[in-house]
């Protein structure tokens, strides 16, 4: 296990008993109660709910909680150190406040205007099916495993950039801009918000993130190229360009909410 | 130099579950200056795990519903020892909160006709839950934090607040450790609003997160604050119970919500043989009416693993007793006859959960589950209106606070409860700060405090307080389970009295950043007050009434119990426990929760 303090460390060696069913992060909390009780490390839900215990399993990032002992080799000891992407703060835990700070620059969630049912009821009236993708990125737990695994991220060290001008955002962060573009009542434009500030260029759909998403999130397919294609279609695409500046490409809001009634 | 960094607002909010980030949205919203702290990071706290999700009378699923039917099945889950005023602001204003979320972004799964759907839970006598899959806790966490961090309000994550303090007698200033570096910083504040959760890792199997130690109560407690209802812990019938290492994680009720049957090791489906006098008249009584229910036929009742989980868990208990258990000490929950895509859809961290942790696939082979302890129902005294405690400026919201729930939570009412009562103590906080001045700053006292934190580390090699914390968790396990007697109760007091001198030794090593055992030896101070004041209610309260029961008082007394609170509060350096009236119903509240389900229902086309 790594243990260290800003950044700095090296492995040490300890041994438990393994008892049927562990997860990694019993047998983590089993080496902190008995043999290093200062030893640091997140968690919450043990349940793979919360997000909190990312690590890198055998160099696998992976959260701890779901990683069972029994799915691991037994031939040689298991490694576990922290996620990469970020700074070292002690042993098993990272400083992932850049992420905080992304997410802050998003704008929520922001109402169009809603039919008179909408409104005499308090609720927005959206089909299952027209929301089942959304639905599908708000899964997500803010595990930041794909943002480590983000090969953006890992060579632009964009992880530490303050400033984030002219970074990437990360996947994490490109699925919650598309959860948000794709929600049938969203009235924000976040097309230029996803070419520029985020950065959607950088990535260049390797799926690294994908693969390792706990959530089983399609984060390249069904969020990151879907995006890529709508800022294709705005900035590129000379049809696109043209639909645009006269009012209306495919699913336009303004169109959408001409025929909610467009009262705004 | 002093030893702690300074900070001054109108309302400090301590936690970041759906409560404090409800309160702290509001304040901030009405024109407080206002800070949230939260010992995990932002998005962590323990709301996250909430799986089936919230209670609102929104009637989308079926019309029948409305917030007298709410507010009845409320107090009827908790055996009348609601605050009656409480239930039934929850019962009218949890719509209005749920539709706010969504206009926050939420995004609830849909009824056919478009609407937020709902879903069948424990004790509600309509499909009431509104929820997203199951997992309902993340989306309204999710949703909360994304408004909260564009509503102004100062986010102080990993903090740990470790003492409140007063200057003329009311609220002044709270401390907190930061984790990282482990340094103290001390919060000026007009008003302090506590929605630190649940006590749930006093116990062994519980289903909580590590946050559960009680802290605000216990803060609240030693700052002269009332304590209510303590006895009344909630074990959640359907726990894992195997692997060990996952012993206790959480199936959620929505798995009986949407069909799931409880079988013994006979196979026979026994919640049938111990449907209770109280919810008879509502309860199917044969598989076959059950079914209809199932199916949408609107003249067939429940089936009675629907029943509230206090019910249940006893239920369960008692084939466990009689032998009829399942080979891990619990029962057979079973969805497998169901069509394995709609479970899949339907249920799909419950799939991943058994998948993963287990090596059992749910669309095909029955889960065995057991109880765990899963909520407190007891907590904090608050004014229904204000969420005010009894200490003036000190509000309490959410799990911390008791009154909402009774002797029994019904499922679903803990995410609405923190809805509806996280906006009020906001408001009611920032109300307060507006009114009163700041005081003068508790410096010398801080430093006091300051001293009293760091204190392990003056024995490195003193005793290792993950170990205390693991006697305490089997005592309380073990004495202070779910079914109690006066002797065991005893026994408990006199090993929580050997424990609190361990606990004076515990020692902390290493340095002050992220230290989680030195963390660990601050929690064992909260958690001992919760066992102390939880284990001397339940030796007060000498009948058996919802989640509290005693073997050698069974029966519940409405003569005498049904009337009062049993209360713990701090006199000199002792707990004394007193009982005190319930709040008087009102004449309307009475009629409510005495009619029939026709009676308050909407009947369709018309009144009331
Ligand atoms: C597995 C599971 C499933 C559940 N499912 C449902 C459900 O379907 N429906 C339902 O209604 N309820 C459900 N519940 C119950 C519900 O989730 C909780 O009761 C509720 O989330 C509590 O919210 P809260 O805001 O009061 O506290 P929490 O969400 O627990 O937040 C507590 C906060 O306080 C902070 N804190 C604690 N102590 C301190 C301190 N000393 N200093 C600083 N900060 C502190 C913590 O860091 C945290 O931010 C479930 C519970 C569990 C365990
Ligand atoms: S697909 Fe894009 S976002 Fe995902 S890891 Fe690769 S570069 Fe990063
Ligand atoms: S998208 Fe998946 S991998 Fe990335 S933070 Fe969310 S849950 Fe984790
Ligand atoms: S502890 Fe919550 S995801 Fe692992």
């Amino acid at each position: 296990m790594w243990r260290g303090q800003g950044g700095k460390g090296f492995y040490v060696d300890y041994e438990i008993k393994r008892e049927v069913g562990m997860v990694v992060l019993d047998a983590v909390h089993r080496v902190q109660a008995s043999q290093a009780n200062d030893l640091a490390v997140r968690w919450n839900c043990k349940a793979g709910k919360c997000g909190s215990c990312s690590a890198e399993v055998n160099g696998v990032p992976r959260l701890m909680c779901m990683t069972r002992l029994d799915s691991l080799p037994t031939d040689a000891p298991i490694t576990v150190a922290p996620i990469k992407s970020f700074p070292g703060i002690k042993d098993l835990v990272t400083d992932v406040s850049w992420n905080y700070r992304v997410n802050k620059r998003i704008p929520p969630l922001t109402p169009k205007a809603l039919t008179p049912a909408e409104r005499l009821k308090g609720e927005f009236n959206m089909q299952q099916r027209d929301i089942d993708r959304v639905q599908e990125f708000r899964k997500c737990i803010e595990c930041f495993l794909c943002q480590d695994v983000c090969h953006v991220l890992r060579d632009a060290e964009k992880a530490t950039d303050p400033s984030l001008e002219g970074g990437f955002y990360g996947p994490r962060f490109m699925i919650r801009i598309a959860g948000l573009e794709m929600h049938p009542k969203d009235g924000v434009d976040r097309v230029p918000l996803t070419k520029k500030e985020a950065g959607i260029g950088f990535c260049n759909i390797t799926k690294c993130c994908t693969d390792v998403c706990p959530e089983h999130i399609k984060i390249t397919d069904n969020g990151i190229i879907p995006m890529k294609e709508r800022v294709a279609d705005r900035y590129y695409d000379p049809i696109g360009i043209i639909a645009h500046a006269l009012g209306g490409n495919g699913k336009d809001k303004a169109g959408a909410a001409a025929e909610d009634g467009g009262a705004r | 130099m002093s030893s702690f960094n300074p900070h001054d607002y109108d309302v400090v909010v301590v936690g970041a579950g759906g409560a404090g980030l409800r309160t702290a949205i509001e304040a901030s919203a009405r024109g407080a200056k206002t800070a949230i702290i939260c010992k995990s990071l932002l998005g962590k706290a323990h709301t996250v795990m909430a799986e089936g999700g919230a209670a609102a009378a929104l009637a989308n699923v079926d019309s029948r519903d409305n917030w007298m039917v709410h507010f009845r099945d409320t107090c009827r889950g908790g055996k009348f020892l609601n605050n009656w005023k409480m239930a039934e602001l929850h019962a009218k204003e949890a719509p209005e909160r749920i539709r706010e979320l969504e206009r926050w972004g939420a995004v609830f799964d849909r009824s056919k006709d478009g609407w937020i759907n709902q879903r069948n839970f424990g004790g509600h006598a309509y499909p009431r839950l509104a929820h997203v899959g199951d997992r309902t806790g993340l989306e309204i966490i999710r949703t909360l934090q994304d408004k909260g961090v564009h509503s102004g309000i100062d986010v102080f994550m990993e903090y740990t607040v470790v003492k409140l303090f007063k200057g003329d007698d009311r609220i002044s200033a709270c401390l907190a450790y930061e984790r990282e570096t482990g340094r103290f910083h001390l919060f000026n504040t007009k008003a302090i609003v506590l929605a630190t959760g649940g006590v749930g890792r006093t116990y062994k199997i519980n289903s909580n997160s590590w946050e559960y130690t009680g802290d605000g109560q216990a803060l609240a407690y030693e700052a002269g604050a009332d304590l209510m209802d303590m006895e009344f812990i909630q074990f959640h019938p359907t726990g894992m119970i195997w692997p060990p290492s996952v012993a206790g994680i959480l199936v959620t009720e929505g798995v009986r919500g949407e069909g799931g049957v409880l079988r013994n090791n006979k196979g026979e489906r026994f919640m049938f043989k111990y449907i209770s006098p109280l919810f008879a008249k509502e309860t199917a009584d044969t598989e076959e009416e059950a079914k209809r229910w199932l199916e949408g036929d609107k003249t067939a009742r429940r089936p009675p693993e629907l029943l509230t989980r206090d019910e249940v868990a006893r239920a369960i208990r008692a084939e466990v007793k009689a032998g009829r258990g399942s080979p891990r000490g619990g029962a057979f929950l079973d969805i497998s006859w169901r069509d394995p895509e709609y479970v899949k859809r339907k249920l799909p961290s419950m799939y991943h959960q058994f998948m993963e942790l287990a090596g059992v696939d749910i669309t095909k082979e029955p889960m065995e589950v057991g109880p765990t302890m899963h909520y407190h129902m007891g907590g904090i005294r608050v004014d229904a209106e204000s969420a005010m405690t009894t200490v003036p400026g000190l509000f309490a919201a959410g799990e911390c606070a008791a009154g909402l729930h009774g002797a029994n939570r019904l499922g679903g009412n803990s995410l609405s409860d923190l809805l509806v009562f996280g906006k009020r103590a906001g408001e009611y906080a920032a109300r307060w700060a507006k009114e009163h001045p700041a005081t003068k700053p508790p410096a010398p006292l801080a430093e006091a405090a300051v001293a009293e934190a760091l204190d392990p580390f003056e024995r490195p090699k003193g005793e290792n307080p993950f170990t205390i914390q693991e006697s305490l968790r089997e005592t309380m396990h073990e004495y202070v389970g779910m079914i109690r007697t006066a002797d065991e109760l005893k026994t408990a007091l006199e090993k929580i009295e050997e424990l609190k001198s361990r606990a004076r030794n515990a020692g902390a090593f290493g340095n002050r950043q992220y230290n989680t055992g030195w963390h660990a030896s601050l929690d064992i101070g909260h958690m001992l007050v919760m066992a102390e004041a939880i284990t001397r209610s339940a030796l007060a309260r000498e009948e058996s009434r919802g989640a509290h029961t005693r073997d050698d008082f069974p029966k519940t007394d409405e003569s005498k119990w049904a009337t009062v609170n049993v209360v713990s509060r701090k006199t000199g350096d002792r707990m004394t426990t007193v009982l005190e009236p319930l709040p008087r119903w009102s004449e309307e509240a009475k009629r409510i929760i005495t009619s029939k389900l026709e009676d308050v229902s909407t009947q369709a086309g018309g009144a009331p």
